[in-house]
């Protein structure tokens, strides 16, 4: 049975793992020189005292690739959900070679099993493999890029780690099911991609927030804090400040009123006497008094956050909530596939 | 005689519309069994619970004394040549004997490859550049090689063309006298059925319309012709499956258990096709095709 699984296979899994194999040689040819050259810079930029320059320009030279890369891993799970979990049996149905394989002395629950067992091992491999290749190639963009958008962040959470693995799982036994289904190839692969690509955007979004509970600090807007100001129509202005500890993933950053009630911007008698002090080092500079009428107008900001901390926490808990869902769909294709008719 | 196939009020629903109704039957062993019936009759249905494919809605059947695809062993003693005599287009013919002898506990290695030797099939050939007849010779190499107690088979001649047909019914009667398989086969041309069956099932309309062996429903069956008259004055014991009348004439289909001895008719033999035609188009009412399916069986 391993033998037929794998004589059915190893097309599929040659391609995909040719293709990570492509990019296993990119990384490793491009990898050293991008950890040299930020490690050189990094240590010229820390004599100097200012590492912001630098670390922009790397960024820049680096974005291309750094997405190409991301997007990757981030696209490998959908491509395994569509070519190697849709057509894994709805090929046998369309072509009703179910009906010569379920009748040679193998019970049709141990073919499943085997199938199952040995796609979706190769398939949480694979996504392993590009995670772990693609993050050594980026930590040192990742190191740079953590001050702007810190790998807690929805754009890179979703590509490093572990996660990956229950991405590529959770795909897997969706193709498997939505072909098992639909019973014929093509839809079910397109089934599978549109199905997934709402959950791929769903979890972030709806569920992940709510993995544990959110931390909450309210501060004061100082000069030293604030990261985003937008002075809007009818100048009302809005404001962004920083966690005092980076790297956190921040759901909410909203100014609140005296009452400690949310509002969207502050109005214009605040924002009229917000005006650059003149000074040129970049970034925002307001003059003092900016500061301190609005804390005595009593405004100040409130931030949600998942701490840096709980990074690791969020990874093996999405992954196991993926690992979950993929073993509830692998046993509800069991259950299907043993009580429904060829 | 053991049964290979007894089925008790066996029925089988697809969503409100029953495949398959009320079939009551008991095959013994040791026949090549045709099944008969217009498409739509049931004849898959009725195969496919037979092989454990799929379980039935009601009654019960029992394959060789067994539930149907319950264990290995009983998956291993049925061999089923699909409908449409499916194979993996990808795999080579060799491929499709190593997964012959991969999945099952009782192959016949050598078997098998005499087989294909005989047929003239590259080994090396993809199953998906194989002609109609080709495919199901290797579909039925399968099927044979595994050293089945019963060999079940779905439509296998209706795609190939007649010589096709006629080299594919060949090797199947010889494989069953060589290794004593028992054979059920389904076809809607009676004529497929006629050359290789002993035992017959008529299934119309969801339903088991006659069984049984083929040499006693021939002598059971007569065709009358005579000057016209009501079927109704024919003597008890005698029972018209189908009538036909021209202003002067009546020829009628009769079953009974004594010879006519009536000189108002000219009695001749029936052929199968005749016999199951007739079958064929009477109505199919739960009430008319019980009596006579039990009569003929026993």
């Amino acid at each position: 049975m391993i033998w037929l699984t794998w004589r059915q296979f190893r097309v599929q899994a040659g391609v995909v793992f040719a293709a990570l194999a492509v990019l296993g040689v990119a990384l490793a040819v491009t990898g050293p020189a991008m950890a040299d050259e930020y490690a050189d810079g990094m240590k010229a930029c820390t004599a100097q005292g200012d590492c912001g320059p630098f670390t922009g320009q790397f960024i820049e030279d680096h974005t291309s690739l750094f997405v190409a890369f991301s997007i990757i891993v981030l696209l490998l799970p959908a491509i395994i959900g569509m070519f190697w979990g849709a057509p894994l049996v709805a090929r046998e149905f369309e072509a009703g070679t179910h009906r010569l394989v379920w009748n040679q002395s193998v019970p049709r629950t141990r073919w499943l099993v085997v199938k199952i067992s040995l796609v979706g091992l190769a398939a949480m491999v694979a996504a392993g493999l590009a995670s772990l290749a693609v993050g050594w190639w980026a930590s040192p963009f990742d190191q740079a890029l953590a001050v702007r958008i810190p790998r807690f962040a929805p754009e890179l959470f979703d590509a490093r780690g572990i996660v990956p693995v229950g991405f590529a799982a959770f795909a897997f036994a969706l193709g498997l099911t939505v072909g098992i289904l639909v019973r014929r190839t093509v839809p079910a692969v397109a089934v599978t991609l549109a199905l997934f690509a709402v959950v791929q955007v769903a979890v972030p979004l709806a569920v992940r927030p709510h993995l544990a509970e959110p931390a909450r600090v309210t501060t004061a807007i100082t000069a030293d804090n604030i990261s985003g100001l937008m002075i809007g129509s009818g100048g009302r202005m809005s404001v962004m400040v920083d966690l005092s500890q980076p790297g956190g993933w921040i759901l909410s950053n909203e100014t609140v009123d005296a009452a400690g009630k949310v509002v969207g911007a502050m109005p214009e008698s605040v924002s009229a006497k917000c005006t650059p002090d003149g000074s040129q080092t970049g970034g925002i500079r307001m003059r003092d008094e900016c500061y301190t009428n609005i804390s005595q107008l009593g405004y100040r900001q409130q931030v949600i956050y998942h701490p840096a901390g709980r990074y690791w926490a969020f990874q093996w808990a999405e992954t196991a909530i993926f690992l979950v869902l993929a073993l509830g769909l692998a046993a509800f294709s069991f259950w299907w596939i043993r009580r429904r008719p060829a | 005689m053991t049964s290979v196939i007894e089925a008790q009020g066996l029925g089988m629903r697809y969503g409100r519309r029953w495949a398959l109704q009320d079939c009551t039957l008991d095959i013994p062993a040791g026949h090549v069994v045709g099944l008969v019936g217009p498409n739509g009759a049931g004849k898959t249905t009725f195969l496919n619970l037979t092989v454990g494919q799929m379980a039935p809605t009601a009654g019960s059947i029992r394959v060789l004394g067994s539930r149907p695809a319950d264990t290995t062993a009983q998956l291993a003693k049925v061999g089923f040549v699909a409908q449409d005599t499916p194979t993996y287009a990808g795999l080579t013919v060799a491929e499709h004997l190593r997964l012959g002898a991969r999945l099952n506990p009782g192959w016949d290695a050598a078997l098998a490859a005499a087989r294909i030797r005989d047929l003239g099939l590259d080994p090396a050939q993809r199953a998906g550049k194989l002609s109609g007849g080709q495919r199901a010779q290797l579909a039925l190499t399968l099927g044979i090689a595994k050293r089945p107690e019963l060999l079940v088979l779905d439509e296998p001649v209706a795609a190939l063309d007649p010589l096709a047909r006629r080299e594919f019914l060949q090797s199947l009667m010889e494989a069953a006298a060589e290794h004593e398989f028992s054979v059920v086969m389904s076809s809607h041309l009676v004529s497929d059925l006629e050359r290789v069956c002993d035992y017959l099932v008529v299934l119309v309309g969801s339903r088991v319309q006659l069984a049984g062996e083929v040499d006693e429903l021939l002598a059971t069956h007569h065709l009358l012709s005579g000057p016209r008259r009501d079927p109704g004055t024919l003597p008890a014991g005698v029972h018209v499956v189908s009538a036909s009348h021209t202003d002067r004439q009546s020829t009628l289909l009769v079953r009974t258990g004594t010879p006519i001895r009536d000189p108002e008719w000219t009695v001749s033999q029936v052929s199968m096709e005749d016999l199951v035609l007739a079958h064929m188009s009477r109505p199919a009412t739960a009430g008319d095709d019980r009596t006579p399916a039990l009569e003929v069986q026993k």
